[in-house]
């Protein structure tokens, strides 16, 4: 039994260092700087997509309506204040 | 802008109709619940409250009706809304799943309204965060199963090959929670809405604690970190302070966790050693959540003075602060000299709400205002000096709670534990009780204060959600996105 528990705390503390080592390694270091800025990547799909829920409701409310298409890559730059 | 995109190509649009639907409930959940906290808050002040319609509303009924709609209806509608969002922006592709996600939504109300049915009956498992009884549970096993294929499934039909590090506490959340509800309501049906566990004497209290404790880890720590590393960068503008470190946070806190349910049970018939491994745990976990709250908050490193004007930031970094609170609280109360002096006490109480409304409920409110302008294409809220008030309000009622149960606790336990030379207590419990008092009225006022703050939410978000113009009467609607 003691011996399992000795195996435990050294593999426990050998995972933990893995870890530490994986993440702080200096050649990942410029990959994880590209993968912190993801939230940043998407932000006019995420308008498009706040119109076509819009839309959603506008048609689910009344049938009518001339329908944008939300496949349509938008041109338009203005900022909302997500991107403040 | 990242290199990380792997497929190209038209995208088609999110589903943000769901985190809609999940945004707008939380905020009406919310108030249910925490007023239903307020009234209970009021009951122990005023005990003729428990009279108002017995025997539906005396404490020991709406007490897990409280705690059920605060965490599940309130928590569970903002983690279901930020996790849908979160998952579909990272991964640059809209939920996979089809009717599944709808059932998500439906099904999460439908539970949330049998609890407020049966609660009040006194229809309970009588186990603490896991009061409703079977076919309830199985509903919830149900929904959780279809939410954790939703989850999933996004993933893995993601457009970019990195899984940012929000989704990594969400999936370990969706996937620890599954595991917890299961195994802790396992239980023999006797007649529908009444069951008794599978499990008997200490080891059903030590499976209770696994899954209380954890649901506290996961449910309400692991999860809403998962908000912190997406909506704390996106609203401060600049990405986390340190990556890496994010990584190491998240190994180390979900591996710890798991062990610290045991210190619930201090000087129970738990075996010792498993008191003290728990109390050990618990004692380490002061490193992961300190090592989380700090690249959260370093995220501001740079940017300090948008707290001066932006009080959407400052909910989200103050709920870091309160979560750094309780994060060096818990650890220490989970000594077990210092746990002799705090349980059953009203210190318990405090510490807990210094999470649930300092760093859980805090960090929802930032989350919620930073999200509903955006699903909404506004380009801010109808008004931010609502916002503001909201702020002082939450942050002086949250105080003025904490503190009054500091107090209380204390004094209750220095009075439990006082002797008399000849041996006998010092005082009968009902000092203990007169001696609360003040406490308990601090405490709802506290709690009310809290519960205005979301009134004044739930009008900003009607404001923002039906109205094209803002406070200033200016036009509030980001323009459109060019179109066909």
């Amino acid at each position: 039994m003691d011996i399992l528990r000795q195996i435990a705390v050294v593999l426990g503390a050998v995972a933990f260092l893995a870890v530490c080592w994986w993440a702080f390694s200096p050649k990942r270091r410029k990959r994880f700087e590209e993968d912190a800025k993801l939230p940043f990547a998407d932000e006019e799909l995420s308008r498009r997509s706040a119109e076509a829920a819009d839309e959603q409701d506008t048609e689910e409310n009344s049938a009518a309506g001339d329908r944008h298409d939300p496949a349509t890559p938008p041109a338009d730059k203005n900022k909302g204040q997500d991107e403040k | 802008m990242t290199t990380s995109v792997v497929k190209t190509g038209p995208v088609p649009a999110y589903d943000y109709k769901i985190v809609r639907q999940f945004t707008i409930m939380s905020v009406v959940w919310g108030i249910v619940g925490m007023g239903v906290g307020v009234l209970i808050a009021a009951q122990l002040a005023w005990p003729a409250l428990n009279d108002l319609f017995q025997p539906f509303t005396h404490f020991g009924r709406l007490r897990p009706l409280h705690t059920n709609a605060v965490i599940f209806a309130f928590g569970g509608s903002v983690l279901f809304a930020t996790s849908y969002y979160v998952v579909q922006r990272t991964c640059q592709t809209p939920l996979w799943g089809g009717w599944l996600v709808p059932f998500t939504f439906w099904g999460w109300q439908v539970v949330i309204v049998a609890a407020a049915i049966t609660l009040p009956m006194g229809l309970t498992s009588s186990k603490e965060y896991a009061e409703l009884e079977w076919p309830i549970d199985i509903l919830i096993a149900l929904i959780w199963v279809a939410y954790a294929l939703v989850f999933f499934g996004t993933i893995a039909k993601r457009r970019t090959s990195h899984i940012y590090v929000a989704n990594w506490f969400f999936g370990a959340y969706i996937i620890t929670i599954a595991f917890l509800h299961i195994v802790n309501n396992l239980a023999i049906p006797v007649y529908p809405f009444k069951s008794y566990s599978l499990f008997a004497g200490t080891t059903d209290a030590m499976i209770q604690w696994w899954y209380g404790h954890n649901a506290v880890g996961f449910f309400l720590t692991a999860a809403f970190l998962g908000i912190m590393y997406y909506f704390v960068p996106k609203q401060a503008g600049r990405p986390v302070y340190s990556y890496q470190l994010s990584i190491v946070h998240f190994w180390a806190l979900i591996s710890i966790y798991v062990w610290a349910g045991g210190h619930h049970l201090h000087y129970s018939a738990l075996p010792d050693w498993t008191q003290s491994l728990a109390m050990i745990m618990s004692v380490i976990l002061l490193a992961p959540s300190w090592g989380g709250m700090i690249n959260g908050i370093m995220t501001l490193s740079g940017a300090w003075h948008k707290l001066r004007t932006d009080p959407t930031l400052r909910f989200l970094v103050v709920s870091l602060s309160f979560y750094g609170m309780s994060t060096f609280e818990g650890p220490m109360m989970s000594i077990k000299t210092v746990n002799a002096l705090s349980h059953n006490t009203d210190w318990t109480v405090g510490h807990v709400h210094s999470g649930a409304l300092g760093w859980v409920a805090m960090i929802s409110i930032g989350a919620l205002y930073h999200l509903v302008p955006v699903l909404f294409g506004r380009k801010q809220m109808y008004s931010v000096k609502l916002i503001n008030a909201h702020f002082w309000l939450a942050t002086v009622g949250t105080v003025l709670y904490i503190a009054a149960m500091w107090v209380n606790g204390i004094t209750q336990g220095l009075m439990w534990r006082a002797f008399n030379a000849d041996g006998t207590l010092t005082y009968s419990f009902v000092e203990s009780v007169i001696a609360s008092y003040p406490g308990y009225i601090v405490r709802f006022i506290g709690g009310a204060f809290f519960l205005f703050g979301m009134l004044l939410m739930a009008y900003n978000v009607f404001r923002t959600v039906t109205e094209k113009e803002n406070a200033a009467s200016e036009d509030n609607i980001v323009p459109h996105a060019q179109t066909a």
